[in-house]
This record gives C-alpha cells, structure tokens and sequence, in this order.
C-alpha cells in the first residue's frame, strides 16, 4: 500500500507542507517495500486549480492514503473519486505523520475546505 | 465614441459618473460590464427590458470512446480536467471553453454542451439604452458575458461603458474597444495606489485617458491629484466632496436631471473628455 504526503522539500525526512495544492513536493511511502520517493508538483505555480492538478499527481502515483493537514473542495472531489482515503496530517515530519498513521493514531480529515478559487479569473 | 470609465479601487463612484454622463449626452448607450454586480440598472431604470442567456461550451468525454490518454488533462491550462477510475472529471467553473481538449482528443471522445453563465439584459430609459451584463452567482469568469455586451455596442453614437472595479482580464475585455478611458479616483492613498495600477493599464493598451477627481475636498491633500500632477496625467473633472450628490445617489438619483448645478458639472466634463480625446 502506498500513503502520500505534502512535503517542503526533496530531504530523507522532510516536513509535511501546510498546503496540499501548492506544496512543493508529494512524499510517497510503500508500505510493502518500506521505501519512499519524492515527486515534484507541478500544479505549486498554477494560476488556478492547483488542487485538481495535485489531487491528479497524487492520484496518479497509485496512493490509496493521503496524510494531509488540509484539502480543497475540488481536490478532494478529484482524490474521493478515485478512492484515496484522506487522514488527517498534523505538523511535523513525514516519518513523524507516517508512524502516527500506521499506529492507528490518526483520524480522517473531516474538513472540506472551500479553497481559493475565483481570484484573477 | 466610446467612453470607458474604470479604476482600479471599488466604490470611488464609477456608475455614478457613467449614468450622469450618459445622462448630459443623450441619446446615448450605457454598457454595464460590472456583471458581478451591475448596479446602473438601478439609477436609469430601463423599460421593455429583453433578456437574453449568455452560453459557453463545457467538454463531455464519451467514455465508450475514452481510452484514458489523458492527453487532455495534461494540454488544459486551467487545470479543469482530471481523470480518476476509467473517466474523464470536468470542473465546469474552472473551464474556459477553449475547446483545445476537444481538439487534442485522439479518440474523439470529447463533445461539448452549452452552459449558462448569465444574461445580458437590453432596454431603455427615454434617449439613453441601456445593456446590462449580469453574471449568475457562484460563477467566476465574466469574460464571455463582457464579450457579448461589446456585439451589443453601435460602431457610432455617444457609448459609456461602466467597467468592473480592478485591473484584472475583465476591465481589459471592457476597455478594449473604447477611444477613451475616464479614471475615477478619490482622495485617499489606497485610492492613489489602484489608480496607479489602472493608469498602467490603460497605457499598456495605449488608450488615451483622464483622471476624474471625484469626492474631491477643496484645501486638503488628494493624493491622487498628487499622483496626476506628478505623472503628468490630465485631470478631466473634479467633482466635489457633496452631501447633496451622495443623497441623490444613495436614492439612485440622477444628479444632473435634478439639478442644474450637477448638470454644468458634468457637461463641463464631458466637454473635457470630447476635448481630451481629440
């Protein structure tokens, strides 16, 4: 199985990104062969609709687990509609977010923000 | 000719200018692209209103087609499309109808349907017509309400096209047919500021233009007098700081039909304007 989360930057053990739409990079950790890879994401300069274009990177890595401190409206329609379970993420480390996850100790993200849409249209 | 009257902060008394001057120089045609809330409607109170739908066309992916390239996610600059579990998801709000998707489409799984976006609503008020672009809420983009409004505009006849407050795609698409730009501004620094933004607009498009002064206090500082003085920018009017003309446009009242007063004011400007934009 393998979990996703927005990461700052490229490093072994980065930090989750506040942001899931404009964060730099996704994190995706394989349960099975207890690696992970980092991924650039290009949707971090999008004018618009960064969520759906991220919600597609990370759809597109296979993850069916996103730890995520927070998600948008239209990203989360994207990643919902293709199964991705989406966790609660809490600052700090991925490793941290990962271990918490895999303990049972995190919650599904129960809030939907209504993301930025709908500036400079 | 056409006349443009725009700036860049909201609230400094752009349809209250454009209805008064449209007023003095009647028969005329007043054009309100501030389709995400028209208000001139309000003060010239158009009769025999026609309402007509504005469409854009949204894409639709035929999944029995559909061999989930994704071709058409990666070529859309808008970010409107995204495909998850066999099919194609389309964000209609976020699609600008560019049809680029459909013609990238290898499979030709891509059809496109209508979809409305608002109403441009025409009608008259005694020598003044009157078209009001009105966008439906929770709707982003104006530009393709904007758009029809301009088929709407006479090649001759004296035209006043209330903008969108800002500088952003939908005050250019409301300018860009115009001869002339009117800027209304007011006398704060804020105000100064977007006058600036607007003003670089304006040139950007190389369209002629003028600094209307409005809410103007005699013997303070204007910092956007300050502004025009310093940029060598002509100012056109200056329309006085006067409980009389707020009253009067708090009630939607025309100005210069009431009063002989505000009605030399703004023949004077638009005298200005006709001279300025020679």
């Amino acid at each position: 199985m393998k979990i996703a989360i927005p990461v700052n930057n490229e490093s072994e053990n980065p930090d989750i990104a506040e942001s899931l739409g404009r964060a730099p990079f996704y994190m995706v950790y394989d349960t099975e062969t207890k690696t992970s890879k980092t991924i650039y994401n290009p949707a971090q300069d999008s004018p618009s609709g960064a969520g759906v274009k991220a919600a597609q990177t990370i759809v597109d890595t296979g993850a069916k687990i996103l730890l995520t401190i927070r998600c948008g409206d239209k990203a989360f329609e994207v990643l919902d509609g293709a199964g991705v379970e989406l966790m609660e993420g809490f600052v700090g480390t991925a490793k941290e977010n990962i271990d918490a996850y895999l303990g049972g100790k995190m919650s599904k993200l129960e809030t939907i923000h209504a993301g930025h849409h709908g500036h400079g249209a | 000719m056409k006349i443009a009257v725009l700036s860049g902060k909201g609230g400094t008394g752009k349809t209250m200018v454009s209805v008064n001057l449209a007023t003095v120089a009647a028969p005329s045609v007043y054009v309100d692209c501030d389709v995400e809330e028209p208000n001139g409607h309000l003060y010239l109170k158009p009769e025999n209103v026609e309402r007509e739908a504005v469409e854009v066309l949204i894409p639709r992916s035929n999944p029995d087609k559909c061999n989930g390239c994704t071709e058409c996610v990666r070529f859309c600059r808008f970010n409107a499309l995204a495909y998850t579990l066999d099919r194609l998801k389309v964000f209609p709000e976020m699609c600008h109808s560019c049809g680029g998707c459909k013609v990238i489409c290898p499979q030709k799984a891509i059809t496109e349907f209508p979809r409305t976006v608002g109403y441009v609503e025409s009608g008259q008020s005694g020598d003044i017509k009157i078209h009001t672009g009105i966008m439906n809420i929770g709707e982003v983009a104006g530009i393709p309400i904007i758009d029809r409004l301009s088929e709407k505009i006479p090649e001759a006849g004296n035209v006043f096209v209330d903008c969108p407050p800002g500088s952003s795609c939908s005050v250019m698409e409301s300018i860009k047919d115009a001869d002339f730009c009117v800027l209304v501004s007011e006398p704060t620094v804020f105000g100064a500021h977007n006058l600036n933004m607007v003003a670089e607009l304006v040139r950007t498009f190389e369209k002629p233009f003028g600094v209307i002064l409005n809410k103007d206090i005699g013997g303070e500082r204007n910092p956007s007098e300050e502004y025009c003085l310093k940029n060598n920018i002509d100012i056109i009017g200056r329309i006085p700081f006067d409980r009389k003309l707020g009253l009067l446009s708090s009630e939607a009242r025309i100005a210069v039909a009431e009063d002989s007063h505000f009605k030399k004011l703004f023949s004077e400007i638009l005298d200005n304007i006709k001279e300025a934009a020679q």
